[in-house]
């Protein structure tokens, strides 16, 4: 009797440091999990808090000078090269996209040559695509919008590229099967039943590229420049915003509009993550 | 039938684009930072331990030993919060509370740069000067930024990679007597090792590349640090390239386009071995 009492106590005595283990190991990961949270939650609020009060009507001013440095000429230049560049990288992202979802058979060695550069694309800092258009696209176009343009479509174009492709691969079969039994052909099956489909996810995709440059500073230095007017052509050069940012940052002269052009890069990021999360939702309820 | 065979060709010529893209890429990179490399000649160009573009000094290994600084720095930082921060939202955090911290972790991701930089600058900065010392503006300050952006990149790809476990693995765990805490940290976790390993490399890969961020908080001194040198000043290989590009002239020029090479060069090492990990867990799945 004697020994199974014993027993029995090393073994509370084992369950209980098993108890102590374990809730220290919870306590150090619940620590981790809220350690990221509140640099997050830090980093917005301090942002926010330091920058709205500066916000001042004059920033919103149409001219740029040393007196009132000006965001909305970088604003209007931001829009422009967003645009430029989601015109040149939709197309070609998502017709790759095709080509490797409804056209490519498994045999074609292309086929893992170009995932194979996509991925590469993809891991490639922003300063050496920047040197590649000062080198490349500059030749031909000078310091201009549309050089940034061209610079940020290359890097963009593997993001629209796997979204469009996870979405075209999660449209069912049936659909494209469906299709061709009533007689339509490859292409009006892809533009009327496939394309459609994945759209949603499509669309996703470059809401993401667009926070992507909006957010590019490294990139845009050297091939969009910095002059601080907004553009007018596509040939001159402008800042955008993440840039006009770097540069008051850079100077220190002028911290507090630095903080509000932080807060309108923050305010414009999280409304963009806002709309791809209701995509991405959106999709799941179906 | 003419026109599906036009749009063939259209779509093929369109996934080309990024095949031509890396290649030009390579081309203009190399074509450019070759001559640079050979004026300077290779070896005292990579092991140069000074840069002085006045006095016709061009060695880059101070840089090199920079960004390898900083990096190593955020992984200590980033890698451990991350993986914790990872296994949390895969099996202990409660469902309530899930979509908020997930959408942080995914907004965190989407916060360029410069506003990294800039709260490094007006934050960070200042904090180390006031309570562990020096200028503030340090290796130890970068790695800290540092670590904190690439939290997203290594909590998601480990969540992913915890999840993919199968579970069978945590269940036989928990039959056999073991905790929650210690099936996940015991079982599920290494089981999930090459994944989250495919995450660190991907980590190392934007620490390296990160260019706006540093140059706001890592002081920017092109000179050999020691490691035990945290509190000091340093210039990444991307740093140097971004501040003097401005005005760089002729061999000055070329050999900021060569530590682009190198740069490059690194970050291809870096995806070449995570592909090769990231095969390695699809054919253990």
């Amino acid at each position: 009797m004697t020994t199974v009492a014993c027993d029995e106590k090393s073994y509370e005595k084992i369950i209980a440091r098993n108890m102590i283990k374990a809730h220290i190991l919870r306590a150090i990961t619940i620590v981790a999990a809220v350690l990221t949270t509140l640099v997050l939650g830090f980093l917005v609020v301090y942002i926010l808090v330091k920058g709205v009060p500066h916000l001042t009507p004059e920033l919103f001013f149409w001219e740029y000078d040393s007196e009132n440095v000006s965001m909305l000429p970088a604003l209007i230049n931001t829009l422009e090269i967003t645009f430029l560049t989601l015109l040149l990288a939709i197309p070609c992202g998502i017709g790759a996209a095709i080509y490797l979802v409804e056209y490519a058979n498994t045999k074609n060695c292309f086929i893992p040559v170009i995932r194979m550069t996509a991925e590469t694309l993809t891991g490639i800092p922003s300063i050496v695509y920047g040197l590649f258009g000062m080198l490349f696209f500059n030749q031909f176009f000078g310091v201009s919008i549309l050089s940034g343009a061209l610079t940020l479509a290359i890097m963009v174009l593997p993001v629209i590229m796997r979204t469009t492709e996870e979405a075209l691969v999660a449209v069912p079969k049936k659909y494209r099967e469906g299709s061709f039994g009533l007689g339509a052909g490859k292409l009006r099956t892809i533009f009327c039943i496939v394309l459609p489909a994945a759209l949603p996810g499509i669309f996703s995709g470059i809401v993401l590229s667009i926070g992507r440059i909006v957010g590019e500073t490294a990139a845009l230095i050297y091939t969009a420049g910095t002059v601080t007017k907004a553009s007018n052509s596509l040939f001159n050069s402008g800042r955008t915003l993440a840039v006009h940012m770097y540069l008051l940052s850079k100077e220190g002269l002028n911290t507090d509009q630095a903080y509000a052009t932080a807060v309108v890069l923050l305010v414009l990021v999280i409304v963009i993550n806002f709309i791809a999360g209701r995509i991405v939702k959106g999709r799941q309820n179906d | 039938m003419v026109k599906e065979k036009i749009m063939k060709a259209v779509f093929f010529a369109t996934a080309c684009i990024s095949i031509l893209a890396v290649g030009l890429i390579c081309i203009f990179l190399f074509a450019n930072g070759m001559p640079g490399i050979r004026e300077i000649g290779l070896f005292k160009f990579l092991f140069g331990t000074t840069w002085r573009p006045g006095n016709g000094d061009y060695g880059i290994l101070p840089m090199i030993l920079g960004s390898l600084y900083v990096t190593a720095g955020a992984i200590i930082i980033g890698v451990p919060i991350g993986i914790l921060t990872a296994a949390f939202l895969a099996r202990f955090c409660p469902a309530r509370w899930y979509p908020m911290i997930k959408t942080g972790v995914e907004l965190m991701a989407g916060i360029p740069s410069v506003v990294y930089g800039f709260f490094g600058l007006v934050v960070l900065v200042p904090f180390v000067r006031n309570t562990i010392g020096g200028k503030g503006y340090s290796i130890l300050t970068a790695s800290i930024l540092l670590g904190i952006m690439i939290l997203p990149t290594i909590v998601n790809v480990s969540e992913s990679a915890i999840r993919a476990v199968p579970k069978s693995y945590y269940e036989g765990s928990l039959a056999l007597g073991a905790t929650h805490e210690r099936s996940v940290y015991r079982m599920v976790l290494p089981a999930a090792k090459s994944g989250i390993f495919a995450g660190v490399i991907l980590g190392i890969g934007r620490a390296i590349g990160e260019t706006m961020a540093v140059i706001m908080v890592a002081g920017n001194q092109p000179v050999m640090r020691a490691p035990n040198e945290l509190l000091k000043g340093v210039c990444t290989l991307t740093a140097n390239i971004v501040i003097e590009m401005g005005y760089a002239q002729d061999l000055h020029r070329k050999a900021l386009i060569a530590t682009g090479v190198v740069l490059f060069v690194f970050i291809l090492i870096i995806n070449i071995s995570f592909s090769l990990v990231k095969r390695k867990v699809v054919s253990e799945s």
